[in-house]
């Protein structure tokens, strides 16, 4: 469970300080996806660090598990805006760091990794180079890297922004496969994104933030029936909360 | 493969032997004496000739370049991993290696013979000297230019620094490096021969000196065919290197 209390966050930057989030505060229950939505620069990319520990907020506390973060948290995986995968190795050896990076042995995960590359339509890519893949197939092997650990928590940043709509909605309904819809053993999700259908489609609830600085302006309960299906986007529920939605983001501050 | 590669430098080729055939072709017609531009064919008999003992030249002046080469390639990677490594030592290491690389070597290298006598350790120390610096900046921008969301990914799954360093440093470094040794290789070359050009006893650099008082134009020719044989070759080689061991990064 990820408990967030008056987070505030100042950059200071060459050009001055710059805030980007202010008086954030939310909690994320276990097994819950919680969707954050929020114009660009509102500190989203910001909020994912601090909740992994990556980068101290300067104001107010992050409690996760219980605990209060103030190093890197274990057992997260993380999706980034970019792809950020190593030019050098093949893309199964890609997905296969975090293990290294913990100091387990690679080789225990290598069918996983096969199991992953599958699921995410690149089965026949795991022995290219990066540059070999486009930028939608690079986030995907992104994604099963961050997957590979199996990690209880995973905060992804916009993970399938660089993707067209179609391979989006399959990664969407593949994304509550790997989240475990429906499971009493279920991850626990925070998703940055920029499109409201597609957190309507996937969260529990919507988080909408205000422009920079960030705050929440909002939390949307969607309370859709699940497993989500195609037919779910088709439905006036569907279309009712993704208005509403809209219109907190274009209301004025 | 071997085809589009023969088809890209056919261009070159073309042009380099045009330039010989017109070398070999157009100085008798104006009658320009051999002492002042010896033809092609003459430069090669005279490469060729055994009144010069052409292996003991070579061996002297490929000892140099290589040994400087390697000097300049390992101790420009130790001090740009050190500098890498501590902001500390690289605000102590960089002014003073900025003021060794704006030194003229030319006028270092009288310096080096009256420490080190004649003989090929000076010749090769000059060779080091000109051609370490470019591997120092490279390698320690190499190690330093990495993502921030690759360092955050070992920062989060807990690994210790110096698997950071191998895992993803050093291989980000990799072509920046092999790209500073191919500049290293050809100063390599010009540093030995500066080296020899000041004092030596043996080397193609010397051949080339002598060659000048004796107004045996076609001898200093060879020994720069020779010269360059070797500085292609080494050039050649770090290209390969660079195309095995970097074969993500492009670099021609
Ligand atoms: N390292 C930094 N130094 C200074 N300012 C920063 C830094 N990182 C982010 N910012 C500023 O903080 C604000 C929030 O940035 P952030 O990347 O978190 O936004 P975001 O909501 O993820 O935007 P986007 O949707 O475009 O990805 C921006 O105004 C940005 O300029
Ligand atoms: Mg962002």
């Amino acid at each position: 469970m990820i408990v967030l209390d008056g987070i505030g966050m100042t950059y200071l930057a060459d050009s001055g300080p710059v805030e980007a989030l202010r008086d954030i505060a939310f909690t994320v229950d276990r097994g819950e996806l919680v969707a954050l939505v929020g114009p660009s620069g509102c500190g989203k990319s910001t909020l994912l660090r601090i909740i992994a520990g990556l980068r101290p907020a300067t104001a107010g506390r992050v409690a996760v598990d219980g605990r209060s973060v103030t190093r890197p948290i274990a057992a997260v995986g993380m999706v980034f805006q970019a792809p950020v995968l190593l030019k050098w190795r093949r893309i199964v050896d890609n997905v296969l760091l975090p293990a290294e990076l913990a100091g387990l042995n690679p080789s225990e995960y290598r069918a996983r990794a096969g199991d992953l590359l599958r699921l995410v339509g690149l089965g026949d890519f795991g022995d290219k180079l990066p540059r070999e893949l486009s930028g939608g197939m690079q986030q995907r092997a992104a994604l099963c890297r961050a997957l590979l650990l199996d990690p209880p928590l995973l905060l992804m940043d916009e993970p399938f922004g660089a993707l067209d709509a179609m391979t989006r909605d399959e990664l969407n309904l593949e994304l509550l496969r790997v989240w475990g819809e429906g499971s009493d053993q279920r991850k626990t999700i925070v998703f940055v994104t920029h499109s409201i259908p597609e957190a309507v489609f996937l969260a529990d609830r919507v988080v909408v933030m205000t422009p920079r600085p960030g705050r929440v302006a909002s939390v949307v309960p969607i309370r859709l029936p699940r497993p989500r299906t195609t037919a779910t986007r088709a439905s006036a529920d569907f279309g009712a909360l993704t208005l509403q939605i809209h219109d907190i983001l274009s209301r004025p501050a | 493969m071997k085809v589009r590669a023969l088809r890209r430098h056919t261009p070159s080729l073309l042009l380099f032997a045009a330039l010989l055939v017109i070398w070999q072709l157009v100085p008798p017609v104006l009658k320009i004496r051999e002492y002042l531009l010896p033809a092609p064919a003459a430069v090669v008999r005279a490469a060729l000739s055994f009144s010069i003992p052409w292996h003991t030249h070579l061996w002297v002046t490929a000892i140099e370049i290589l040994g400087g080469f390697a000097l300049a390639g390992a101790a420009g990677v130790a001090l740009g991993v050190a500098i890498a490594w501590s902001p500390t030592i690289a605000r102590a290491l960089v002014p003073f290696l900025v003021f060794v690389n704006t030194l003229p070597k030319v006028a270092v290298a009288p310096l080096f013979l009256l420490w080190l006598g004649y003989g090929i350790l000076p010749n090769l120390l000059i060779a080091a000297l000109i051609g370490f610096f470019p591997v120092v900046i490279n390698t320690a921008v190499g190690l330093t230019q990495v993502d921030d969301e690759l360092l955050d990914l070992g920062r989060a799954f807990g690994a210790p620094t110096w698997k950071v360093f191998l895992k993803i440093r050093l291989p980000n470094a990799l072509p920046y490096v092999l790209s500073a040794l191919k500049i290293t290789a050809t100063a390599a070359v010009v540093g030995a021969i500066v080296g020899e050009f000041v004092a030596s006893q043996a080397g193609l650099g010397m051949v080339i000196v002598n060659a000048q008082t004796n107004l045996n134009t076609p001898v200093a020719f060879a020994a720069l065919l020779w010269i360059s044989i070797i500085g292609l070759a080494l050039y050649g080689a770090v290209g390969l290197a660079a195309r095995w061991w970097a074969p993500w990064a492009d670099t021609t």
